[in-house]
């Protein structure tokens, strides 16, 4: 029997995004930040309903949709970064451009989308929700469209990306021919049937895949798309794209690696462990030059990036058990991840809206004008860095402690030497905001309410994480566990 | 007197204590400066007197690990067992003695900091913050919340030392914070490692100090991973060649962040060797004391020589400072009874002593606004109080029996002559520099020619006066009276597998 109800809170999202659109064509003259309003209720809305299935039993549509725990977890994040990053479009966009509607609308098909990515569990469908997603945020990058920089970003997003695609989709091609099954379930079978020695084929399917993917979630090499799209786009949309785009990259690679690919590990796990190792070290190193706070934001995450990419390696390398672990601590990191993005960016976007700049020298004596802002910039900058307190002290320490293996310990030093790197241009930019008096004609100035309570609200958040992760380590390990059914039986037998 | 749950709570007040003050402050409106002292000066009283009661009631014969408060705070979760992560916090005889530092040289920076007019409020805030990181060391005995509060009390230092400093404070403050954190790096790995290989699923330290001593964690990991933890935290306690960011540090930093800086926080590292190193690592820690003793030694005359030869106050004062931090890890690195207890006492002395100097030196350089030693002479005509003080630090420094640099350098001495003669007569080598420069910085500031330049500086503030009196109290009471401080400290050190007798 198909149950249409695992679907439920799409249709909601799905339907609200129609709403939004329809909203703006039948009443051409609603208030534009009514809009963003309009769209982060129902994001609320749809996050609200998916909380209705936390620990339902996993339940499978067709074999290609899968609504789980870890489903669920993403249904969550997603709905928060639509109804965040709305609410930072509310004044930015407003000002900018008259149509928002499908700006909106948007927002929330691109959630669906990343939905979908974590839910897939089949190729092609995983490769629908994917390009879903991309194309939403082709749009998205590019709705500036008077403005030259938004314009080049969505171009070079757009020529790079149909690249991406176009190497994930030989990748499955031929991982379809090797395994004769689009299935996870039936690649995984394949696979095992396939024996144990290497095969250039498979290992070019792997590369090709992860080639693909690494675009998407910008790991580097194949991060050169990420600053100038970042640059380019609104700032909102930047925030979008380093959340949610993340997101929904993990989300794809995790159950793609650790129910599909698994049984392979041998043959793509070095290949991951490269990859992270690369991403952050060029990402922190190259974040030290930038002098624009998008562009040092994007290197950033590209760093952040190469530090969940070790989970990944470590599910390749270790067993169920330290699969789950990693896969745990990479979830509550992504929290952590996107709680902080969310509430730099927040910060940024009310400081842009009164000055108009988006360079690190810009920033120079905030701590002055607007010693609130300068906080929450502070907060999640030290964040990023892992420092105390703060959110990314707990979720780094969980997501280096999950994925230390015997062969990965290098990966993990590595990767603590890189968060050491990090902090130093995060200091830069705190150096700018207090050490220096602000430039003659800048006073204090007030920012927007609404911008006042989404940053203090985004900050608690960081501080609350920081000081009392249990809950979201919790809820990871939880949305982890799906995944990873082997090592919950072995747990289960060990327990009491 | 009995110790029950009642107890733990007044450790977790004192931990509260500055997170509290912190907190309130950052809701008093940035006019209202007076309110503002007023509640850090209240909340400095109160974290004086529960530190002062910490340390009596610790009771010598009560048990090694008094005052335990657990809450759990994450456990049964992934890779996380029971008691995964606990705040537990308690008192030991290394900690009681370090708590009772803290509180009195936090309150001496208090009150030292009234005069301070520049943004009072954010420079209160991240004061206390440091604090509250220092103590939540000093009573962790949970790793996480060990390490959590370790970067906490590095993390302000950037902004105080950034915002608040003098001479080259950009410099400085960058230095000294990269350096610091660059240390945290290899504690970091260390804590992973560690907590891989003992695969007991918690981070409560009870239980890997004794996953320590018998056997999971495996002689050749803690070889391997001693020197790692043991760099990493002597970072922050001036361990030479990684002593460079402690002068630059020091001559940038604001008065209240030197004294506290100095005074507490340099004693994080040497307590993190002593915590991280000898008690979670005993194998490790006895096949690498050699290699530390020489280091030691080489910080203790390196430091000497240098302020030897420096012109600025605050100069010599952080080469001083490492210098007798090279005695504190020599003493560790005698891994002998008495070698130990010397070099927690001298972390009390040297605290205590160089929160002194600095407060000494942050009341001249408010006046002259200048730290060149050739600038002064004959000062004492003109700040006779302030002349006495420094005259009383100065001479702790040196090591002048009935103050406190005696007691302690006397324990490190007989310490370490039991261990290696040679590096004992090389020890007061180090002692007789000390000795010189003190001197040479008396007869050029002290006396000589009257500077007429200076006729017009003004002697000690009553408050200043008050707060330099408290830390000569606390010099004095331990020159003539060590008792309680080696009963708490050595009946500690005598329980840490590996130390002989």
């Amino acid at each position: 029997m198909r149950d249409y109800t695992i679907f439920i809170p799409e249709y909601i999202a799905a339907g609200w995004a129609v709403l939004v659109v329809a909203v703006e064509l039948f009443f051409p003259r609603v208030r534009r930040d009514g809009l963003a309003y309009l769209t982060a209720l129902g994001a609320l809305v749809w996050g609200i309903s998916a909380l209705f299935f936390i620990g339902k039993t996993p339940q499978s549509f067709q074999g290609l949709i899968e609504s789980d725990n870890f489903t669920t977890y993403f249904r969550l994040l997603a709905a928060g970064i639509v109804a965040a990053v709305s609410i930072m479009s509310a004044s930015y966009m407003s000002g900018r451009t008259k149509a928002t509607g499908e700006y909106y609308g948007l927002l929330l098909i691109a959630g669906c989308a990343t939905v979908y990515m974590a839910a897939a569990t089949e190729l092609i469908t995983a490769y629908i929700a994917l390009e879903l997603l991309s194309f939403c945020l082709y749009i998205l990058v590019g709705y500036l469209k008077r403005d030259a920089r938004s314009s080049e970003a969505a171009l070079k997003y757009i020529l790079l990306g149909a690249f991406s695609s176009a190497m994930f989709l030989y990748g499955m091609s031929l991982l379809y021919g090797l395994t004769g099954s689009t299935s996870y379930d039936g690649i995984s079978a394949g696979l095992a049937a396939r024996g144990d020695g290497t095969d250039v084929g498979v290992v070019v399917a792997f590369v090709l895949i992860l080639a693909g993917v690494g675009f998407k979630v910008s790991a580097a090499p194949f991060h050169m798309w990420a600053p100038d799209a970042y640059e380019g786009a609104p700032m909102p949309i930047t925030a979008f794209l380093s959340t949610l785009s993340k997101a929904a990259g993990f989300a794809l690679i995790l159950r793609l690696f650790s129910v599909a690919f698994v049984v392979d590990a041998a043959e793509w796990r070095w290949a991951f462990a490269l990859l992270a190792a690369v991403t952050m070290t060029a990402g922190n190193l190259i974040a030290i030059q930038q002098s624009n706070l998008k562009r040092l934001v994007a290197y950033s995450s590209v760093g952040q990036v190469g530090y969940m990419l070790i989970t990944i390696a470590a599910i390749g390398y270790g067993d169920q058990t330290v699969g789950l672990n990693a896969t745990s601590g990479l979830l509550v990191h992504l929290i952590g991840y996107v709680v902080s993005t969310l509430a730099l960016f927040a910060a940024l976007t009310a400081y842009y809206n009164k000055t108009g700049k988006d360079t690190v020298e810009g920033l120079r004596g905030l701590a002055e004008t607007q010693p609130f802002l300068a906080l929450v910039i502070t907060v999640s900058l030290f964040s990023f860095a892992g420092l105390p307190f703060f959110a990314g002290f707990a979720t780094k320490l969980f997501l280096f402690q999950g994925a230390t293996t015997d062969e990965l310990l290098w990966l993990v030093g590595l990767a603590v030497l890189n968060s050491f790197i990090s902090l130093y241009y995060y200091l830069m930019v705190v150096r700018q905001m207090y050490l220096f008096d602000p430039v003659a004609g800048m006073t204090r100035f007030k920012i927007s309410p609404v911008m006042w309570v989404l940053s203090a609200g985004l900050m608690l958040g960081v501080l609350f994480i920081g000081i009392y992760p249990g809950p979201a380590f919790k809820a990871a390990e939880n949305a982890a566990k799906p995944l990873f059914q082997q090592a919950e039986a072995a747990g289960a037998a060990r327990a009491p | 007197m009995t110790f029950d749950e009642g107890q733990g709570y007044i450790v977790l007040a004192t931990l509260v204590a500055p997170l509290l003050a912190a907190l309130i402050i950052l809701f008093i409106p940035s006019g209202q400066k007076m309110a503002i002292r007023y509640v850090a000066a209240f909340f400095a009283a109160v974290m004086l007197g529960l530190s002062i009661y910490i340390f009596v009631a610790y009771q010598v014969d009560g048990g090694q690990i008094q005052m335990t408060l657990k809450w759990v705070w994450v456990e049964n979760t992934a890779f996380l067992g029971k008691d995964g992560i606990t705040l537990h916090l308690a008192v030991d005889g290394i900690s009681a003695p370090m708590a009772l530092l803290t509180g009195i040289v936090a309150f001496a920076g208090t009150i030292t900091s009234w005069k301070l007019n520049y943004r009072p409020k954010d420079f209160f805030i991240l004061y206390f913050t440091l604090l509250a990181g220092v103590y939540g060391t000093f009573f962790s005995f949970d790793l996480f919340f060990f390490f959590f509060f370790y970067e906490l009390a590095v993390m302000p230092l950037y902004l105080l030392i950034g915002v608040w400093g003098s001479t080259r404070k950009e410099y400085g403050a960058l230095k000294l914070t990269m350096m610091l954190v660059g240390g945290s790096v290899l504690i970091w790995i260390g804590i992973f490692a560690v907590f891989h290989e003992a695969n007991l699923g918690t981070f409560d330290m009870q239980r890997l100090f004794a996953a320590g001593s018998d056997g999971t964690l495996s002689p050749t990991f803690q070889k391997i991973f001693f020197p790692m933890i043991c760099i990493g935290c002597g970072v922050l306690a001036a361990l030479w060649p990684f002593h460079t960011w402690s002068p630059d540090g020091h001559m940038s930093a604001p008065t209240a962040v030197s004294m506290v800086h100095a005074g507490v926080l340099m004693k994080l590292g040497a307590f993190g060797i002593i915590r991280l190193g000898i008690q979670l690592m005993p194998v490790g820690a006895e096949f690498w004391m050699p290699g530390l003793m020489v280091l030691g030694v080489i910080g203790a005359l390196y430091g000497a020589t240098a302020a030897l030869t420096q012109r600025d106050f605050k100069l010599i004062s952080g080469y001083s400072s490492v210098s007798h931090m090279g005695y504190v890890l020599m003493g560790l690195a005698t891994m002998n009874q008495i070698g130990i207890t010397g070099a927690v006492l001298q972390m009390f002395s040297h605290g205590v002593m160089t929160a002194l100097v600095f407060l000494l030196i942050g009341a001249l350089y408010d006046q002259a606004h200048t730290r060149d030693l050739k600038d002064f002479g004959g000062i004492t005509k003109v700040m006779p109080v302030w002349v006495v003080f420094y005259t009383i630090a100065g001479l702790a420094n040196v090591g002048l029996p009935g103050l406190s640099g005696f007691t302690a350098e006397f324990h490190i001495f007989v310490g370490t002559f039991q261990a290696y003669p040679v590096f004992g007569a090389l020890a007061i080598v180090a002692a007789a520099l000390a000795a010189g420069y003190m001197l040479r910085m008396f007869a050029i500031v002290f006396f000589g020619p009257f500077n007429i330049r200076w006729k017009d500086l003004k002697d000690l503030s009553p408050l200043e006066t008050m707060a330099g009196g408290l830390l000569i109290a606390s010099i004095v009471l331990m020159g003539v009276w060590w008792a309680p401080f080696t009963d708490r400290i050595g009946q500690t050190v005598a329980a840490i597998p590996g130390v002989i007798g």
